[in-house]
Protein backbone atom coordinates (compact mmCIF):
# COMPACT_ATOMS: atom_id res chain seq x y z
CA UNK A 1 0.00 0.00 0.00
CA UNK A 2 3.11 2.16 0.55
CA UNK A 3 1.20 4.75 3.48
CA UNK A 4 3.03 7.83 4.72
CA UNK A 5 2.14 10.70 7.75
CA UNK A 6 1.31 13.77 6.39
CA UNK A 7 0.79 16.53 8.98
CA UNK A 8 -0.79 19.48 8.00
CA UNK A 9 -0.59 22.17 10.02
CA UNK A 10 -1.38 25.83 9.63
CA UNK A 11 0.65 28.61 9.60
CA UNK A 12 -0.08 31.24 13.05
CA UNK A 13 -3.43 30.04 13.30
CA UNK A 14 -4.83 32.76 15.07
CA UNK A 15 -3.35 35.25 13.35
CA UNK A 16 -4.47 33.76 9.79
CA UNK A 17 -8.01 33.61 11.24
CA UNK A 18 -8.28 37.74 11.82
CA UNK A 19 -6.10 37.78 8.32
CA UNK A 20 -8.68 35.95 6.41
CA UNK A 21 -11.08 38.93 6.91
CA UNK A 22 -8.42 41.49 7.27
CA UNK A 23 -6.51 41.52 3.75
CA UNK A 24 -4.84 44.88 5.12
CA UNK A 25 -3.29 42.71 7.71
CA UNK A 26 -1.12 41.00 5.69
CA UNK A 27 2.66 41.87 5.84
CA UNK A 28 1.99 44.14 9.01
CA UNK A 29 3.28 42.06 12.13
CA UNK A 30 -0.17 40.57 14.11
CA UNK A 31 -0.45 39.26 17.33
CA UNK A 32 -3.34 37.53 19.18
CA UNK A 33 -3.66 37.39 23.10
CA UNK A 34 -5.36 34.55 25.00
CA UNK A 35 -8.67 34.72 27.33
CA UNK A 36 -8.58 37.80 29.33
CA UNK A 37 -6.27 39.82 26.96
CA UNK A 38 -3.33 37.72 29.23
CA UNK A 39 -0.53 36.51 27.19
CA UNK A 40 0.54 36.12 23.67
CA UNK A 41 -0.55 33.14 22.03
CA UNK A 42 -0.60 33.62 18.01
CA UNK A 43 2.45 35.77 16.28
CA UNK A 44 2.88 36.26 12.71
CA UNK A 45 5.82 36.44 11.13
CA UNK A 46 6.93 39.95 11.22
CA UNK A 47 6.01 40.10 14.83
CA UNK A 48 8.35 37.12 15.54
CA UNK A 49 10.91 39.21 13.62
CA UNK A 50 10.39 42.06 16.76
CA UNK A 51 10.99 39.62 19.57
CA UNK A 52 7.69 39.09 20.73
CA UNK A 53 7.63 35.87 22.33
CA UNK A 54 5.10 32.85 22.71
CA UNK A 55 3.20 33.58 26.18
CA UNK A 56 4.90 36.80 26.18
CA UNK A 57 2.26 38.59 28.45
CA UNK A 58 0.35 41.57 27.36
CA UNK A 59 1.98 44.52 29.71
CA UNK A 60 5.22 43.19 28.77
CA UNK A 61 4.79 43.00 24.81
CA UNK A 62 3.12 45.85 25.00
CA UNK A 63 5.72 48.51 24.72
CA UNK A 64 6.66 46.73 21.28
CA UNK A 65 3.45 46.59 20.15
CA UNK A 66 2.60 50.20 20.11
CA UNK A 67 6.46 51.14 19.43
CA UNK A 68 5.90 48.82 15.72
CA UNK A 69 2.21 49.24 15.13
CA UNK A 70 1.68 45.92 15.61
CA UNK A 71 -2.03 44.67 15.43
CA UNK A 72 -3.20 43.04 18.61
CA UNK A 73 -6.73 40.90 18.59
CA UNK A 74 -8.38 39.26 21.75
CA UNK A 75 -8.89 35.20 20.96
CA UNK A 76 -12.16 34.72 19.10
CA UNK A 77 -12.45 31.20 19.23
CA UNK A 78 -15.80 30.79 17.53
CA UNK A 79 -14.48 32.33 14.54
CA UNK A 80 -11.28 29.76 15.05
CA UNK A 81 -12.87 26.84 15.65
CA UNK A 82 -15.10 27.73 12.66
CA UNK A 83 -12.54 28.14 9.94
CA UNK A 84 -10.64 25.13 11.79
CA UNK A 85 -13.42 23.14 10.85
CA UNK A 86 -13.54 23.95 7.30
CA UNK A 87 -9.57 23.32 6.68
CA UNK A 88 -9.90 20.03 8.09
CA UNK A 89 -13.16 19.77 5.76
CA UNK A 90 -11.14 20.27 3.14
CA UNK A 91 -7.59 18.31 3.71
CA UNK A 92 -10.71 15.91 4.30
CA UNK A 93 -11.96 15.98 0.27
CA UNK A 94 -8.04 14.81 -0.75
CA UNK A 95 -6.96 11.95 1.90
CA UNK A 96 -8.09 8.79 3.05
CA UNK A 97 -7.75 9.05 6.58
CA UNK A 98 -7.38 12.37 8.84
CA UNK A 99 -6.69 12.46 12.49
CA UNK A 100 -7.78 16.07 14.14
CA UNK A 101 -4.90 16.12 16.23
CA UNK A 102 -5.33 19.79 17.19
CA UNK A 103 -7.52 22.99 16.56
CA UNK A 104 -4.89 23.37 13.99
CA UNK A 105 -2.81 20.87 12.64
CA UNK A 106 -3.86 17.05 11.50
CA UNK A 107 -2.27 14.21 10.85
CA UNK A 108 -3.01 12.08 7.57
CA UNK A 109 -2.38 9.37 5.75
CA UNK A 110 -0.43 10.01 2.37
CA UNK A 111 0.01 7.72 -1.01
CA UNK A 112 3.49 7.00 -1.31
CA UNK A 113 4.87 8.16 -5.40
CA UNK A 114 2.65 11.53 -5.03
CA UNK A 115 2.83 12.15 -1.81
CA UNK A 116 4.52 15.87 -2.04
CA UNK A 117 2.03 16.39 -5.24
CA UNK A 118 -1.04 16.06 -3.31
CA UNK A 119 0.49 17.98 -0.58
CA UNK A 120 1.21 21.01 -3.14
CA UNK A 121 -2.47 20.44 -3.64
CA UNK A 122 -3.90 20.24 -0.40
CA UNK A 123 -2.18 23.60 0.51
CA UNK A 124 -3.13 25.71 -2.49
CA UNK A 125 -6.63 24.54 -1.88
CA UNK A 126 -6.77 24.60 1.58
CA UNK A 127 -5.60 28.33 1.26
CA UNK A 128 -8.05 29.37 -1.79
CA UNK A 129 -11.40 27.92 -0.22
CA UNK A 130 -10.65 28.90 3.66
CA UNK A 131 -7.84 31.91 3.42
CA UNK A 132 -5.61 30.06 5.91
CA UNK A 133 -2.02 29.31 4.96
CA UNK A 134 -0.82 25.60 5.76
CA UNK A 135 2.39 23.37 5.77
CA UNK A 136 3.04 19.95 5.09
CA UNK A 137 5.21 18.14 6.44
CA UNK A 138 5.92 13.88 5.31
CA UNK A 139 7.23 11.29 6.84
CA UNK A 140 7.20 7.48 6.82
CA UNK A 141 6.49 8.20 10.90
CA UNK A 142 4.12 10.46 12.54
CA UNK A 143 7.67 11.83 14.51
CA UNK A 144 9.21 12.38 11.15
CA UNK A 145 6.20 13.94 9.84
CA UNK A 146 6.08 16.61 12.63
CA UNK A 147 10.04 17.29 12.35
CA UNK A 148 9.00 18.04 7.83
CA UNK A 149 6.57 20.22 8.90
CA UNK A 150 8.53 22.27 11.40
CA UNK A 151 11.49 22.42 8.63
CA UNK A 152 8.52 23.70 5.71
CA UNK A 153 8.09 27.00 7.83
CA UNK A 154 11.11 27.62 8.72
CA UNK A 155 12.41 27.18 4.92
CA UNK A 156 10.39 29.18 3.14
CA UNK A 157 12.48 27.95 0.03
CA UNK A 158 10.95 24.55 0.13
CA UNK A 159 7.44 26.12 -0.78
CA UNK A 160 5.55 24.94 2.42
CA UNK A 161 6.05 21.16 1.68
CA UNK A 162 8.92 19.18 3.35
CA UNK A 163 9.12 15.48 2.27
CA UNK A 164 10.88 13.32 4.49
CA UNK A 165 9.92 10.30 3.53
CA UNK A 166 13.28 9.60 1.05
CA UNK A 167 17.03 8.31 2.01
CA UNK A 168 18.34 11.53 3.08
CA UNK A 169 16.63 11.97 6.33
CA UNK A 170 19.88 12.45 8.40
CA UNK A 171 20.77 15.41 6.63
CA UNK A 172 17.92 17.30 7.70
CA UNK A 173 18.09 15.82 11.44
CA UNK A 174 21.63 17.00 11.52
CA UNK A 175 20.48 20.77 11.90
CA UNK A 176 17.10 20.15 13.59
CA UNK A 177 17.58 21.36 17.65
CA UNK A 178 16.82 18.72 19.68
CA UNK A 179 14.38 20.80 21.56
CA UNK A 180 12.46 21.42 18.88
CA UNK A 181 11.82 17.50 18.74
CA UNK A 182 7.94 16.33 19.26
CA UNK A 183 7.41 15.39 23.20
CA UNK A 184 10.70 17.25 24.00
CA UNK A 185 9.52 19.66 26.87
CA UNK A 186 11.94 22.09 27.77
CA UNK A 187 13.34 20.31 31.00
CA UNK A 188 14.17 17.35 28.72
CA UNK A 189 15.72 19.67 26.41
CA UNK A 190 17.82 21.14 29.06
CA UNK A 191 18.85 17.97 30.31
CA UNK A 192 19.60 16.48 26.91
CA UNK A 193 21.79 19.22 25.75
CA UNK A 194 23.68 19.14 29.08
CA UNK A 195 24.95 15.79 28.99
CA UNK A 196 25.72 16.05 32.46
CA UNK A 197 27.32 12.96 34.39
CA UNK A 198 24.32 10.46 33.96
CA UNK A 199 26.36 9.55 30.83
CA UNK A 200 28.95 8.19 32.79
CA UNK A 201 26.56 5.53 33.92
CA UNK A 202 26.84 1.88 33.11
CA UNK A 203 29.76 1.74 31.25
CA UNK A 204 29.31 -2.29 31.04
CA UNK A 205 25.79 -1.35 28.72
CA UNK A 206 27.85 1.40 26.87
CA UNK A 207 30.63 -1.54 25.76
CA UNK A 208 27.79 -3.40 24.60
CA UNK A 209 26.24 -0.88 22.37
CA UNK A 210 29.49 -0.90 20.68
CA UNK A 211 29.10 2.85 20.42
CA UNK A 212 32.80 5.09 21.11
CA UNK A 213 33.48 6.10 24.71
CA UNK A 214 34.01 9.24 24.01
CA UNK A 215 30.31 9.38 23.21
CA UNK A 216 29.37 8.97 26.82
CA UNK A 217 30.62 12.61 27.88
CA UNK A 218 28.72 13.89 24.55
CA UNK A 219 25.65 16.46 24.58
CA UNK A 220 22.97 15.77 22.99
CA UNK A 221 22.31 19.02 20.49
CA UNK A 222 20.33 17.47 17.87
CA UNK A 223 17.54 15.20 16.86
CA UNK A 224 20.82 12.95 14.46
CA UNK A 225 22.52 12.82 17.87
CA UNK A 226 19.13 11.58 19.89
CA UNK A 227 18.36 9.20 17.15
CA UNK A 228 21.31 7.42 17.42
CA UNK A 229 21.36 6.85 21.01
CA UNK A 230 21.13 3.42 22.34
CA UNK A 231 17.55 2.37 23.02
CA UNK A 232 18.31 0.99 26.87
CA UNK A 233 19.41 5.00 27.10
CA UNK A 234 16.50 6.72 25.96
CA UNK A 235 14.38 4.73 27.84
CA UNK A 236 15.95 5.48 31.04
CA UNK A 237 16.09 9.18 30.73
CA UNK A 238 13.50 10.13 28.43
CA UNK A 239 10.86 6.95 29.36
CA UNK A 240 9.07 4.71 27.11
CA UNK A 241 7.20 7.41 25.44
CA UNK A 242 11.15 9.18 24.29
CA UNK A 243 12.24 5.50 23.08
CA UNK A 244 8.83 5.64 21.02
CA UNK A 245 10.09 9.21 19.50
CA UNK A 246 13.25 8.23 18.72
CA UNK A 247 12.46 4.79 17.15
CA UNK A 248 10.09 7.38 15.12
CA UNK A 249 12.93 9.30 13.91
CA UNK A 250 14.48 6.12 12.64
CA UNK A 251 11.55 5.53 10.39
CA UNK A 252 9.86 3.18 12.33
CA UNK A 253 6.42 4.01 13.05
CA UNK A 254 4.71 3.59 16.66
CA UNK A 255 1.99 6.21 16.84
CA UNK A 256 -0.82 5.33 14.00
CA UNK A 257 -3.46 7.42 12.97
CA UNK A 258 -6.33 8.37 15.12
CA UNK A 259 -9.46 8.85 13.56
CA UNK A 260 -11.85 8.04 15.66
CA UNK A 261 -11.83 10.47 18.55
CA UNK A 262 -10.84 9.19 21.36
CA UNK A 263 -13.70 9.98 24.40
CA UNK A 264 -11.90 12.51 26.97
CA UNK A 265 -11.14 11.16 30.17
CA UNK A 266 -11.77 14.65 31.86
CA UNK A 267 -12.99 17.86 31.16
CA UNK A 268 -12.41 21.29 32.56
CA UNK A 269 -13.83 24.48 32.56
CA UNK A 270 -12.26 27.25 33.97
CA UNK A 271 -10.76 30.84 33.39
CA UNK A 272 -8.84 33.70 35.33
CA UNK A 273 -11.42 36.35 36.56
CA UNK A 274 -11.23 39.90 34.62
CA UNK A 275 -10.99 41.68 37.84
CA UNK A 276 -10.67 40.72 41.34
CA UNK A 277 -13.54 38.23 43.19
CA UNK A 278 -13.75 38.16 47.06
CA UNK A 279 -16.99 37.71 47.66
CA UNK A 280 -19.33 34.21 47.39
CA UNK A 281 -21.79 35.48 45.11
CA UNK A 282 -19.24 36.21 42.45
CA UNK A 283 -17.22 33.17 42.72
CA UNK A 284 -20.74 30.92 42.52
CA UNK A 285 -21.82 32.87 39.73
CA UNK A 286 -18.14 32.20 38.01
CA UNK A 287 -18.77 28.49 39.36
CA UNK A 288 -22.16 28.21 37.66
CA UNK A 289 -21.19 29.42 34.98
CA UNK A 290 -18.24 26.68 34.08
CA UNK A 291 -20.53 23.96 35.23
CA UNK A 292 -22.88 25.53 32.79
CA UNK A 293 -20.55 25.24 30.03
CA UNK A 294 -18.97 21.98 31.27
CA UNK A 295 -22.56 20.77 30.74
CA UNK A 296 -23.29 22.06 27.49
CA UNK A 297 -19.58 20.38 25.86
CA UNK A 298 -20.59 17.23 27.34
CA UNK A 299 -24.17 17.60 25.85
CA UNK A 300 -22.23 18.35 22.47
CA UNK A 301 -20.00 15.44 22.61
CA UNK A 302 -23.01 12.99 23.83
CA UNK A 303 -21.33 12.41 27.01
CA UNK A 304 -21.95 12.10 30.46
CA UNK A 305 -19.50 12.34 33.65
CA UNK A 306 -19.91 11.10 37.25
CA UNK A 307 -17.32 12.54 39.13
CA UNK A 308 -17.00 16.72 39.76
CA UNK A 309 -13.96 18.85 41.39
CA UNK A 310 -14.39 22.53 42.12
CA UNK A 311 -10.95 24.80 42.71
CA UNK A 312 -10.25 27.87 43.50
CA UNK A 313 -7.30 29.99 43.82
CA UNK A 314 -5.70 33.32 44.44
CA UNK A 315 -2.79 35.06 42.30
CA UNK A 316 0.36 32.75 42.63
CA UNK A 317 2.16 36.38 42.07
CA UNK A 318 0.93 37.62 45.62
CA UNK A 319 4.03 39.26 47.79
CA UNK A 320 2.29 37.98 50.76
CA UNK A 321 2.12 34.24 51.52
CA UNK A 322 -0.92 35.20 54.10
CA UNK A 323 -2.49 36.08 50.76
CA UNK A 324 -2.37 32.72 49.02
CA UNK A 325 -4.72 29.88 48.86
CA UNK A 326 -6.31 27.60 46.57
CA UNK A 327 -8.08 24.80 47.50
CA UNK A 328 -10.52 21.91 45.76
CA UNK A 329 -13.38 19.86 46.26
CA UNK A 330 -15.02 16.86 44.86
CA UNK A 331 -18.07 14.62 44.57
CA UNK A 332 -18.97 11.44 43.16
CA UNK A 333 -22.15 12.46 41.18
CA UNK A 334 -24.83 9.71 41.98
CA UNK A 335 -25.11 8.22 38.15
CA UNK A 336 -23.25 10.15 34.94
CA UNK A 337 -25.21 13.10 33.93
CA UNK A 338 -24.91 15.62 31.62
CA UNK A 339 -27.90 17.74 32.66
CA UNK A 340 -26.87 21.57 33.47
CA UNK A 341 -28.87 22.27 36.83
CA UNK A 342 -27.79 18.69 38.24
CA UNK A 343 -24.15 19.90 37.66
CA UNK A 344 -24.46 23.51 38.58
CA UNK A 345 -26.35 22.82 42.25
CA UNK A 346 -23.59 20.05 43.16
CA UNK A 347 -20.55 22.45 41.72
CA UNK A 348 -22.19 25.09 44.38
CA UNK A 349 -22.43 22.63 47.59
CA UNK A 350 -18.88 21.97 46.60
CA UNK A 351 -17.49 25.80 46.23
CA UNK A 352 -19.29 26.33 50.04
CA UNK A 353 -16.54 23.60 51.16
CA UNK A 354 -13.23 25.60 49.60
CA UNK A 355 -14.38 29.38 49.63
CA UNK A 356 -11.93 31.06 52.44
CA UNK A 357 -13.48 35.06 53.17
CA UNK A 358 -10.69 37.13 52.90
CA UNK A 359 -8.48 36.19 50.29
CA UNK A 360 -8.82 38.05 46.93
CA UNK A 361 -9.71 35.38 44.27
CA UNK A 362 -7.99 35.08 41.09
CA UNK A 363 -8.92 31.66 39.30
CA UNK A 364 -12.20 29.34 39.72
CA UNK A 365 -13.12 26.12 37.44
CA UNK A 366 -15.09 22.65 37.19
CA UNK A 367 -13.34 19.30 36.28
CA UNK A 368 -15.57 16.79 35.42
CA UNK A 369 -14.08 13.45 34.94
CA UNK A 370 -15.57 9.67 34.93
CA UNK A 371 -16.46 10.31 31.32
CA UNK A 372 -18.62 7.54 29.31
CA UNK A 373 -20.58 7.93 26.51
CA UNK A 374 -24.33 8.60 26.26
CA UNK A 375 -24.90 5.10 24.55
CA UNK A 376 -22.20 3.56 27.36
CA UNK A 377 -24.34 4.91 29.92
CA UNK A 378 -25.72 1.88 32.94
CA UNK A 379 -28.78 0.64 31.96
CA UNK A 380 -30.08 0.62 35.50
CA UNK A 381 -33.89 -0.12 35.47
CA UNK A 382 -34.25 2.49 38.13
CA UNK A 383 -33.33 5.85 37.42
CA UNK A 384 -30.56 5.95 36.97
CA UNK A 385 -29.66 8.45 34.02
CA UNK A 386 -31.26 11.80 33.21
CA UNK A 387 -34.39 10.69 32.42
CA UNK A 388 -35.80 11.73 28.90
CA UNK A 389 -37.43 14.96 29.95
CA UNK A 390 -34.09 16.03 31.09
CA UNK A 391 -32.83 15.41 27.92
CA UNK A 392 -34.71 16.99 26.09
CA UNK A 393 -34.96 20.14 27.97
CA UNK A 394 -31.49 20.66 27.70
CA UNK A 395 -31.41 20.31 23.55
CA UNK A 396 -34.01 22.83 23.93
CA UNK A 397 -31.98 25.30 26.19
CA UNK A 398 -28.57 24.28 24.03
CA UNK A 399 -31.00 24.93 20.37
CA UNK A 400 -31.54 28.80 21.74
CA UNK A 401 -28.37 28.89 22.79
CA UNK A 402 -26.39 28.20 19.93
CA UNK A 403 -29.21 31.02 17.98
CA UNK A 404 -29.24 33.27 20.18
CA UNK A 405 -25.74 33.58 22.28
CA UNK A 406 -24.22 31.92 24.76
CA UNK A 407 -26.18 32.36 28.37
CA UNK A 408 -29.70 33.59 26.72
CA UNK A 409 -31.25 30.92 28.42
CA UNK A 410 -29.32 29.87 32.04
CA UNK A 411 -29.81 29.42 35.33
CA UNK A 412 -30.36 31.93 37.84
CA UNK A 413 -27.01 30.81 39.98
CA UNK A 414 -25.27 32.79 36.55
CA UNK A 415 -26.71 35.98 37.94
CA UNK A 416 -27.55 38.52 35.84
CA UNK A 417 -24.30 40.94 35.25
CA UNK A 418 -21.63 38.85 34.64
CA UNK A 419 -19.11 41.86 35.31
CA UNK A 420 -16.16 38.84 36.01
CA UNK A 421 -16.40 37.88 32.56
CA UNK A 422 -13.50 37.79 30.29
CA UNK A 423 -11.62 40.63 29.39
CA UNK A 424 -11.36 40.99 25.62
CA UNK A 425 -10.50 44.30 24.43
CA UNK A 426 -10.08 44.02 21.01
CA UNK A 427 -12.40 40.96 19.32
CA UNK A 428 -13.10 40.95 15.56
CA UNK A 429 -16.60 39.79 14.37
CA UNK A 430 -18.10 36.64 14.36
CA UNK A 431 -17.85 36.41 10.58
CA UNK A 432 -18.56 33.17 9.83
CA UNK A 433 -21.26 32.11 12.51
CA UNK A 434 -23.03 35.60 13.18
CA UNK A 435 -25.86 36.93 10.66
CA UNK A 436 -25.15 40.50 12.25
CA UNK A 437 -21.33 40.21 12.15
CA UNK A 438 -20.47 39.05 8.77
CA UNK A 439 -17.99 40.64 6.76
CA UNK A 440 -18.39 44.26 5.15
CA UNK A 441 -17.43 44.80 1.74
CA UNK A 442 -17.47 47.92 0.24
CA UNK A 443 -19.31 49.36 -2.83
CA UNK A 444 -18.06 52.72 -2.62
CA UNK B 1 -44.63 -20.05 41.70
CA UNK B 2 -45.84 -22.71 43.69
CA UNK B 3 -48.81 -24.47 41.75
CA UNK B 4 -48.07 -22.48 38.43
CA UNK B 5 -45.61 -23.73 37.16
CA UNK B 6 -44.55 -27.18 39.82
CA UNK B 7 -41.73 -29.24 38.65
CA UNK B 8 -40.09 -26.43 35.96
CA UNK B 9 -37.52 -24.30 37.43
CA UNK B 10 -36.16 -21.25 35.90
CA UNK B 11 -32.88 -22.43 34.09
CA UNK B 12 -32.04 -18.96 33.90
CA UNK B 13 -33.17 -15.02 33.25
CA UNK B 14 -32.75 -13.33 30.60
CA UNK B 15 -33.19 -9.61 30.33
CA UNK B 16 -33.44 -7.55 27.22
CA UNK B 17 -30.03 -7.17 25.41
CA UNK B 18 -29.18 -3.37 25.45
CA UNK B 19 -26.87 -4.07 22.18
CA UNK B 20 -29.36 -5.06 19.93
CA UNK B 21 -32.17 -2.71 18.20
CA UNK B 22 -35.06 -3.43 16.43
CA UNK B 23 -35.13 -1.43 13.22
CA UNK B 24 -38.94 -0.51 12.48
CA UNK B 25 -40.35 0.50 9.16
CA UNK B 26 -41.21 4.37 9.38
CA UNK B 27 -44.01 5.23 6.96
CA UNK B 28 -44.61 8.91 5.94
CA UNK B 29 -48.40 8.82 6.24
CA UNK B 30 -50.57 7.85 9.33
CA UNK B 31 -51.82 3.84 8.52
CA UNK B 32 -54.88 2.58 11.20
CA UNK B 33 -57.17 2.45 8.28
CA UNK B 34 -58.37 3.45 5.29
CA UNK B 35 -56.16 4.11 1.99
CA UNK B 36 -52.73 5.33 2.45
CA UNK B 37 -52.53 8.85 0.99
CA UNK B 38 -51.67 8.45 -2.96
CA UNK B 39 -49.14 11.68 -2.21
CA UNK B 40 -46.97 9.63 0.30
CA UNK B 41 -44.97 8.12 -2.61
CA UNK B 42 -44.36 11.55 -3.79
CA UNK B 43 -43.14 13.68 -0.42
CA UNK B 44 -40.02 14.89 -0.51
CA UNK B 45 -37.88 17.19 1.85
CA UNK B 46 -39.05 21.10 2.54
CA UNK B 47 -37.03 23.52 0.50
CA UNK B 48 -33.72 24.57 2.32
CA UNK B 49 -32.03 27.60 0.81
CA UNK B 50 -29.08 26.49 2.25
CA UNK B 51 -29.04 24.06 -0.59
CA UNK B 52 -28.05 27.04 -2.84
CA UNK B 53 -24.68 26.80 -0.91
CA UNK B 54 -22.78 24.19 -3.03
CA UNK B 55 -19.22 24.56 -1.17
CA UNK B 56 -19.69 25.04 2.57
CA UNK B 57 -16.47 24.50 3.17
CA UNK B 58 -15.66 27.39 1.05
CA UNK B 59 -18.50 29.54 1.31
CA UNK B 60 -18.76 33.02 3.54
CA UNK B 61 -21.57 35.33 4.06
CA UNK B 62 -20.76 39.30 3.15
CA UNK B 63 -23.34 42.78 3.55
CA UNK B 64 -22.75 45.17 1.07
CA UNK B 65 -21.72 48.77 2.30
CA UNK B 66 -22.36 51.56 -0.54
CA UNK B 67 -24.14 52.20 -3.98
CA UNK B 68 -21.10 51.62 -6.22
CA UNK B 69 -23.13 48.48 -7.52
CA UNK B 70 -26.27 49.71 -7.93
CA UNK B 71 -29.00 48.61 -9.58
CA UNK B 72 -27.42 45.04 -9.05
CA UNK B 73 -26.69 45.14 -5.57
CA UNK B 74 -27.49 47.96 -2.65
CA UNK B 75 -26.45 48.87 0.27
CA UNK B 76 -27.25 46.64 3.15
CA UNK B 77 -27.34 43.27 0.53
CA UNK B 78 -26.22 39.95 1.85
CA UNK B 79 -23.81 38.12 -0.38
CA UNK B 80 -23.05 34.44 -0.79
CA UNK B 81 -19.74 34.22 -1.60
CA UNK B 82 -17.81 31.08 -2.77
CA UNK B 83 -13.81 31.46 -2.19
CA UNK B 84 -13.75 28.28 -4.54
CA UNK B 85 -14.85 28.94 -7.99
CA UNK B 86 -12.73 30.35 -10.42
CA UNK B 87 -13.73 33.93 -11.09
CA UNK B 88 -14.82 34.43 -14.67
CA UNK B 89 -15.80 37.52 -17.43
CA UNK B 90 -18.47 39.16 -15.91
CA UNK B 91 -18.50 37.94 -12.15
CA UNK B 92 -19.74 39.84 -9.46
CA UNK B 93 -16.31 39.77 -7.14
CA UNK B 94 -15.27 40.16 -3.88
CA UNK B 95 -11.30 41.55 -4.26
CA UNK B 96 -8.87 42.85 -2.34
CA UNK B 97 -8.01 46.53 -3.43
CA UNK B 98 -5.72 48.56 -1.37
CA UNK B 99 -6.64 46.49 1.83
CA UNK B 100 -10.04 46.46 1.66
CA UNK B 101 -12.38 44.30 0.41
CA UNK B 102 -14.85 45.47 -2.13
CA UNK B 103 -17.47 44.18 -4.38
CA UNK B 104 -17.32 44.87 -8.00
CA UNK B 105 -17.96 43.28 -11.43
CA UNK B 106 -14.72 41.29 -12.90
CA UNK B 107 -14.18 42.28 -16.51
CA UNK B 108 -11.57 40.57 -19.09
CA UNK B 109 -10.32 42.50 -22.59
CA UNK B 110 -7.69 41.06 -24.29
CA UNK B 111 -5.89 39.40 -21.50
CA UNK B 112 -6.39 42.59 -19.38
CA UNK B 113 -8.71 42.15 -16.08
CA UNK B 114 -10.71 45.09 -14.74
CA UNK B 115 -12.95 45.86 -11.79
CA UNK B 116 -15.92 47.81 -12.66
CA UNK B 117 -18.71 49.11 -10.82
CA UNK B 118 -22.58 48.67 -12.31
CA UNK B 119 -22.99 52.47 -10.93
CA UNK B 120 -22.06 54.55 -13.71
CA UNK B 121 -20.62 56.97 -11.62
CA UNK B 122 -17.63 55.05 -10.44
CA UNK B 123 -14.71 54.27 -12.58
CA UNK B 124 -13.33 51.12 -13.60
CA UNK B 125 -9.59 50.29 -12.47
CA UNK B 126 -7.37 48.12 -13.99
CA UNK B 127 -5.92 44.98 -12.28
CA UNK B 128 -1.77 44.50 -12.54
CA UNK B 129 -0.22 41.88 -11.34
CA UNK B 130 -1.52 38.51 -9.42
CA UNK B 131 -5.05 38.26 -9.78
CA UNK B 132 -5.09 35.42 -7.63
CA UNK B 133 -3.86 36.79 -4.81
CA UNK B 134 -6.46 40.28 -5.75
CA UNK B 135 -9.77 38.07 -5.81
CA UNK B 136 -10.87 37.20 -2.35
CA UNK B 137 -14.15 34.91 -3.74
CA UNK B 138 -17.32 35.00 -6.41
CA UNK B 139 -20.24 36.18 -5.75
CA UNK B 140 -23.27 33.47 -6.26
CA UNK B 141 -26.20 34.90 -4.16
CA UNK B 142 -27.64 37.90 -3.45
CA UNK B 143 -30.01 38.35 -0.39
CA UNK B 144 -31.99 41.41 -0.26
CA UNK B 145 -35.06 42.22 2.55
CA UNK B 146 -38.16 43.86 0.25
CA UNK B 147 -39.94 44.35 3.52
Amino acid sequence: MGGLFGLVDADSFYVSCERAFRPDLEGRPVVVLSNNDGNVVSRSRESKALGITMGMPFFKARPLIEEHNVAWFSSNYTLYGDLSRRVFGTIDRFVSALEHYSIDEGFAHFEQGHAADDAHEIRRTVRKWTGIPVSVGIGPTKGLAKVAARLAKQRPECGGVVDLSGPDVDSYLRDFDVADLWGIGPRYARFLKSGGEENQEQPDLWEASGLQPILRKERVETALELKNRPDWWVRKHLTIKGLRLVWELRGISCLPLEVFERPRKGLCCSRSFGRPVTTMEELGEAIAMHAARGGEKLRRQHLAASHLTVFVSTSRFRQNPEEIYSAAASIRLPFPTSYTPAIVTAAKALLERVFRRGYVYHKAGVFLTDIVLDSERQQSLTDGIDGEQRLRLMEVVDHINRKHGRHTIRTLALGRDNGWEMRRGRLSGRYTTRLGEVLRVRAC
Amino acid sequence: MRGVARGLRVASVHGPDAGERLALPLYLCRVPAGFPSPASDYVEQEIDLGELVRNRLATFCARVEGDSMEATLRDGDLLVVDRSLEPRHGDVIVACVEGDLTVKRLLTEGGRYFLSADNPAYPRLELDGDCDSVIWGVVTYSVRRLR
